[in-house]
Formats: structure tokens, sequence, C-alpha cells
């Protein structure tokens, strides 16, 4: 499974997963905390320096990430033109495009494994009341059969493509909740014939 | 212990799965993507509490970077977008479905999953999305409610659809449907 980590190697991809994420909330909780759009502009200044750093490739990912955000801006645009609160208008723009960047890059440049890893020490505390290690195995599990149940579904569409001239419609759920439960069986079948949990 | 494990994981992966093949088109050409209809079926087969674990797994993955929300995105950024709160709606959606499915064992499943649907998929998780809405683009709830109205009546049929997948499902694997278990 690919994730969004970004393969142009900066320097953040060796900094602490954690330390990062705190940091990332602190952003976040300043972001909203700041009311004026000089103060939201410096934010955003310095989000564009950060995905400029690394490269244009970087940025261009970064910018990719960014883009359902065009269609809420348009509508924060034409509100606050409308409502003549143009100001106002900037600083919602600016607060969110930064709240979405900033965490965009923590994800661009945090490999998965960092992260689980930080997940499981997160889960540490609570290792006496919760079953931490099956919710290791749960995340795992998921992880390894969202890529064989996404090719299972690729296979259906094609089956269906290849039996009738119209468009796959909503009756291939059926068959695909039918093939994840199916799997689910199996997986279970296998993890008890193991030893079990 | 282990089937509830691996149905929970592997309904977080059809979660996925349903909002990464696109181009289901519905009777009058409107593509949808079904990742919500994944989100209430989970809550319709697994019950409340695996329904709504489920789908706290499938958003965990996403928050840690993996691509799975339709259209390919993921990563934290998507926690601090103005859609935020249908994510945080999406494991209460998935409980009150499975909730009201689990105590509601009178009527036939298919009806139940539908109305189930509407009311937890729907109603609850719209609910969770415009406050969200609300709070990020700095709206007030009226406000951010006109913005999401238009899609209220494919999420409807979507709810419906969960129902008739469910009343299947109920048929061809009943030992499965742990909602009604």
């Amino acid at each position: 499974m690919i994730s969004l980590t970004s393969p142009i190697e900066t320097r953040a991809h060796h900094w602490r997963a954690g330390a990062k994420l705190a940091g990332l909330c602190a952003a976040t909780m300043v972001l909203f905390v700041l009311d004026s759009v000089a103060t939201q502009g410096l934010a955003f200044g310095l989000l564009l320096v950060l995905f400029a750093l690394p490269g244009r490739d970087f940025a261009a990912a970064g910018a990719a990430a960014l883009r359902p955000l065009v269609p809420f801006l348009a509508v924060i645009a034409l509100w606050h033109i409308v409502t003549g609160t143009p100001t106002e208008g900037a600083v919602i723009a600016l607060r969110m495009i930064s709240a979405v960047g900033f965490a965009t890059l923590l994800t661009m440049t945090t490999r998965l494994t960092d992260l689980v890893a930080v997940v499981t020490w997160g889960l540490k505390p609570v290792r006496r009341f919760l079953p931490t290690r099956v919710i290791e195995l749960a995340i795992a599990l998921t992880i390894r059969f969202t890529p064989v149940l996404i090719l299972k579904g690729k296979m259906l569409v094609l089956g269906w493509r290849a039996r009738s001239a119209k468009r796959p419609s909503w009756r291939i759920i059926f068959p695909m909740t039918l093939l994840a439960i199916d799997d689910a069986e199996h997986v279970a079948e296998a993890l008890k014939a193991r030893g079990g949990l | 212990m282990e089937r509830k494990i691996a149905l929970i994981a592997l309904f977080a992966a059809l979660i996925a799965v349903l909002g990464l093949i696109p181009k289901i088109t519905l009777a009058f050409g409107v593509p949808i993507t079904a990742q919500s209809l994944g989100v209430m079926l989970c809550g319709t087969v697994l019950g409340a509490r695996r329904g709504a674990l489920a789908v706290l797994l499938f958003l965990a993955l996403v928050a840690m970077g993996l691509p799975l929300l339709a259209g390919g995105r993921g990563g934290l950024g998507i926690f601090a977008g103005p859609t935020v709160g249908f994510l945080i709606g999406y494991p209460i959606a998935a409980f009150v479905t499975g909730f009201i499915v689990e105590r509601w064992a009178a009527a036939p499943i298919g009806l139940v999953a539908s109305v189930a649907s509407i009311i937890g998929g729907v109603f609850v998780l719209y609910v969770f999305g415009i406050i969200g809405m609300a709070v990020v683009l700095g709206k007030t709830f009226t406000e951010s409610a006109l913005l999401v109205t238009a899609f209220i009546p494919g999420d409807v049929l979507k709810a419906v659809l969960a129902g008739v997948v469910t009343a299947t499902l109920a048929k061809a694997r009943p030992a499965s449907v742990l909602s009604r278990g």
C-alpha cells in the first residue's frame, strides 16, 4: 500500500514523528487564535516557503493535496464579497489553507511506519484495559487487505464490463461486500489455526 | 474474537474500496462515490459497536497518511479541512445506524436497515458535517447547512441501497450479519 509520504527525502523525514505531531497541534491552535490578515498572511508565507524548500516536485505534490479546498475558497470569496466583509473572508480562507497545509506537510514528511510507532506508543498507557495487540493486528489486516479487496473489486468491474454494454451500477456493491465478508471468515479461520489471539 | 476482528478489519478495507472504485453510475446518470454507503453498511451489518470500530480503524489509517478517502485523498490535512465534521461524524453515524438495527428486531431487516441508515448515516452525519463546516468556514449553522443540502438526496438514496444490500446479505450470509446475531 502506497502512503502519501513524499518520496523526495527532506530533513523533516528524519525528525521524530511524535515531536512533529505535537508541533502540528500547537501550530493549528495558534492559527485559530490569530485573527488579523497580517498574522495569517505571515503563517501562509511560512507555509509557502516550507513547501518550496524541497524543490518543485514536492511543491507540486503539496499543491495537488490542497486542490480540494478550491471550491470552498470560491464559496468563501463569493460570500464575503457579497456581504462586504473581505478582511474577515481573507482571514478565514488563509487560516483554512494554512491549517490543511501544515497537516499535509506532516503527512508528506512522515513515514507510515513512524506514525504506526506513535500510535503504538500512545496506546501504551491503556495497555492494561485495552487489548492493544488486537488493535495493532486490525491495523495490519486492514493495510494488507485494502489492496487485495481493491484488486478483487477491479476484477468484478472487468467481469461486469465483459458481460454488459452498460457501466457498472450500484448492484456491484453487493458482491463486493460479500467478498469482504468471505475474506474475513477465511482470515478468522487462518488466525485460529495459527493459535488465535 | 478472531471473527470479529477480521470482520472489523475487512469492513474498514471495504469502506476504502467503495471510495476508490469510481464510476458507479445511478440509473439517471449521476456518478456517486459509495464511501458513505460503506459507513452505513458497517452499522447495518456489524452492529453499533463493531461498526463504529471499523470506521474508526478506517479513519486512523486515513490520518496516518493512507490515501483511502474517495479520490485518493488522505493524511492529516483532511482533518483540518472543511469536511472534518463528516469524518468525525462517520463513526457516530455507523454507531447510531447499528444501534437502531440491533434494537428494532421486529420489522424486516431491509426496511430497518434503510430507515436506520437514513437516521444514522444521513441525519446524524449531516449534523456533525454542518457543525464542522460552520467552524472551519466561519459561517452560521444555517449558512453551512445551505452548502450541503444538494448532497442530501443522493445520500438518502445510498441509505435505501444500504438497506437492499443488507437484506440480500442477511439471506446470503446470515451468520455474518452480526447486527442481528
